[in-house]
């Protein structure tokens, strides 16, 4: 440690570390520790009055969580938030394991920019529009509809937006690249004679994704499934849009918390879906025997 | 056991590049045959060939008599030794070398047996549960070796295996190489560009030019005998002195030279009038007394240097032409010095004419 900060001194000078320090500390103390510090305390506080604030009913409580755990309803709709962004991050995988392997080791030259600029191009446009467009795909009278009565396979329209799956369809899409990305980067790094030598020695390619790419992919499965289900389960943009009204999201709980101007509520359960993200890095680092300095190269 | 490799006429094809072009040569069961060459010769797309990596744009490839065109990798009976190695970083060296019969469905207890046996053969005892990354250069090359045999290939294709290795290393490499074929009986193929590995080893060595096999024959005919300008240049060192061929005598012919005319071996049959190169390997130049020796040149001594068991002679003739003389340590060396002048020869069994090839990359 004492190395580093040597070297660090030597290589920037002393201002250079100076600014370092200072813009990085700036930026995690006031973006990201005042704010969850913030939050945290708000969520064990009771929602007051403005007068109350400071006064004697002003005290540490457990209320806002006791809340959240007693009722029945909040706690299926984060269960199912759970469940569905499980489902995102594992339809993501199976969609992006493949895109990135044929990215990383079959593709050549020019065909591997193209590709890559086919998966960039539909991030230029900002996520509502892309939800929006598959408002537009999904509607009862919308271009899938319209194209699978037109085939003759269904009669009448269906409702896609009815229950999950138009969210989930959507989630999948706006996330892909946040699991392609880190797939790409761990296979790209796999020596290709690796490949030759599994297959040389008589293995299948099934074989040699199981014992070969797989187990030398898994940081980046496990980077990929972390942020594809974080940001699954922390989107509010999808579910509004895209899902039915009936069938809320816990991020659309906190939402209505926070607009109905019972932050303490909301902060408590914020704070919930957090700690839930948190657990399931935890679990998949488990999982794949992956250490937190492996997740972030 | 070893099963033999034919290679019939193949030529392989990058776009308009042609990587190999032509190739024929029957290699024997059993046998140990390198291709030697420099890099970019297509050695290696020659060995990726005959493992099954890919199939050529023309040509056959057969292994124990059976065509292996449009046979994988995985289902020929080669195994091949990457440069790199490729071991497997995650895998422990055991899980390494019993990955061949994990494939095969092996049971554990017979694959168990016969890792151990394998890590006998190769010498890499109580090293069985450490992981690859832990082991020294030598060690990775025995467990490189131990991986490709437990699968029982007929033939051993082996892509310059030793030269990430420092020079004791490889000395010791080379032997341990050259036992563990004799022990098994199993054909290699062994790629290089380093002579001394191609020549040490083998049984025949294939010496290939651009795409091209130039002469194929065993280690002491490829050094004596080259069979083209381009084998001459690139195995050892010679003197050259170019000229004209001025008459034929039988198998040897007479070059008029700069330098002035030379009597010589004419393997390739050459022709009066044609233009060519004498080859003269240092070692089989020496000093006379006498001045009507055949083959005779007067040079002055420009440079000497001893590197223990022989000195290396620089000499000039009147010319200007360079020549390397090398003497062993029996005392001549001691007796002469830069700046004197000698008299030199060769005996024309020892000197080869071959037509001017294209031998710029030796």
């Amino acid at each position: 440690m004492l190395d580093f900060w040597k070297n660090a001194l030597r290589d920037l000078g002393k201002v250079g570390v100076a600014y370092i320090i200072i813009t990085v500390g700036a930026w995690l103390v006031f973006m990201i520790l005042i704010p969850q510090l913030i939050m945290f305390d708000y969520s064990f506080r009771p929602m007051l009055a403005l007068r109350d604030i400071g006064g004697p009913k002003d005290i540490w409580t457990l209320k806002n969580y006791i809340v959240f755990f007693t009722n029945k309803l909040h706690m299926a709709i984060f269960f199912k938030t759970i469940w569905s962004s499980l489902i995102v991050t594992s339809v993501a995988l199976a969609i992006c394991y493949p895109i990135a392997f044929y990215l990383a080791k079959v593709a050549r030259g020019a065909t591997i920019g193209l590709l890559m600029l086919g998966l960039i191009i539909p991030y230029w446009i900002n996520e509502l529009l892309r939800l929006f467009a598959w408002q537009i795909i999904l509607a009862d009278s919308g271009i899938l509809n319209t194209l699978l009565i037109f085939l003759k396979i269904i009669a009448d329209p269906l409702n896609f937006r009815a229950g999950n799956s138009a969210v989930i369809l959507g989630m999948t899409y706006a996330y892909i690249l946040f699991m392609v990305f880190p797939l790409y980067n761990v296979m790209e790094s796999l020596d290709r004679n690796q490949l030759d030598a599994a297959r040389d020695l008589g293995a299948s390619w099934l074989r040699i994704h199981r014992r070969i790419i797989i187990p030398h992919a898994k940081p980046g499965i496990a980077v990929g499934c972390t942020m594809t289900f974080m940001l699954a389960a922390g989107t509010v943009a999808a579910p509004q849009l895209l899902g039915s009204p009936s069938s809320f999201w816990f991020t659309q709980v906190i939402n209505t918390n926070f607009e109905c101007a019972n932050w303490n509520q909301g902060a408590a359960y914020a704070t919930v879906l957090m700690l839930l993200c948190l657990i399931f890095m935890f679990i998949l680092l488990k999982i794949f025997k992956v250490g937190l300095k492996e997740l972030t190269q | 056991m070893g099963q033999d490799v034919e290679i019939v006429d193949v030529s392989m094809r990058f776009g308009d590049l042609y990587a190999v072009r032509n190739i024929n040569v029957h290699i024997e069961a059993g046998e140990f045959f390198s291709f030697l060459g420099p890099s970019g010769c297509g050695k290696t797309t020659l060995l990726r060939l005959v493992s099954g990596f890919m199939d050529p744009t023309k040509g056959q490839i057969k292994i124990d008599g059976k065509d292996m065109i449009g046979i994988g990798s995985n289902n020929r009976p080669t195994a091949m030794i990457f440069q790199n190695l490729a071991l497997f970083p995650l895998m422990t060296v055991t899980e390494n070398i019993g990955f061949g019969l994990e494939v095969r469905s092996v049971p554990k207890a017979k694959r168990i047996k016969k890792v151990e046996e394998l890590i006998e053969l190769v010498d890499l005892h109580s090293a069985g549960n450490r992981k690859v990354s832990e082991l020294s250069g030598g060690q990775m090359q025995r467990v490189a070796i131990a991986r490709a045999l437990a699968v029982n290939p007929a033939v051993l294709l082996l892509d310059e295996p030793l030269s990430a290795l420092d020079l004791k290393l490889r000395h010791h490499m080379r032997a341990e190489l050259r036992n563990i074929q004799r022990r098994t009986g199993v054909t290699f193929i062994y790629i290089t560009h380093d002579q001394t590995e191609a020549l040490t080893m083998s049984d025949r060595v294939g010496v290939m030019s651009i795409g091209e096999l130039e002469q194929v024959t065993t280690p002491d005919a490829i050094y004596n005998n080259p069979a083209t300008a381009f084998v001459a240049s690139f195995v050892g060192e010679s003197n050259r002195l170019q000229g004209t061929i001025s008459s034929i005598d039988g198998e040897y012919a007479v070059l008029n030279t700069a330098t002035g005319q030379f009597s010589c071996k004419n393997p390739q049959r050459l022709s009066q009038g044609e233009n060519a190169t004498i080859f003269i390997r240092p070692e089989t130049v020496f000093m006379t007394k006498e001045s009507n020796a055949p083959n005779l040149l007067t040079c002055g001594i420009q440079n000497l240097s001893f590197e223990g068991a022989y000195a290396v002679v620089t000499l000039k003739t009147e010319q200007g032409q360079l020549l390397t003389m090398r003497l062993n340590n029996d005392g001549t060396a001691t007796r002469i010095k830069a700046g004197e002048n000698v008299k030199v020869t060769f005996n024309r069994k020892n000197a080869f004419l071959l037509k001017n090839g294209d031998s710029s990359n030796a």
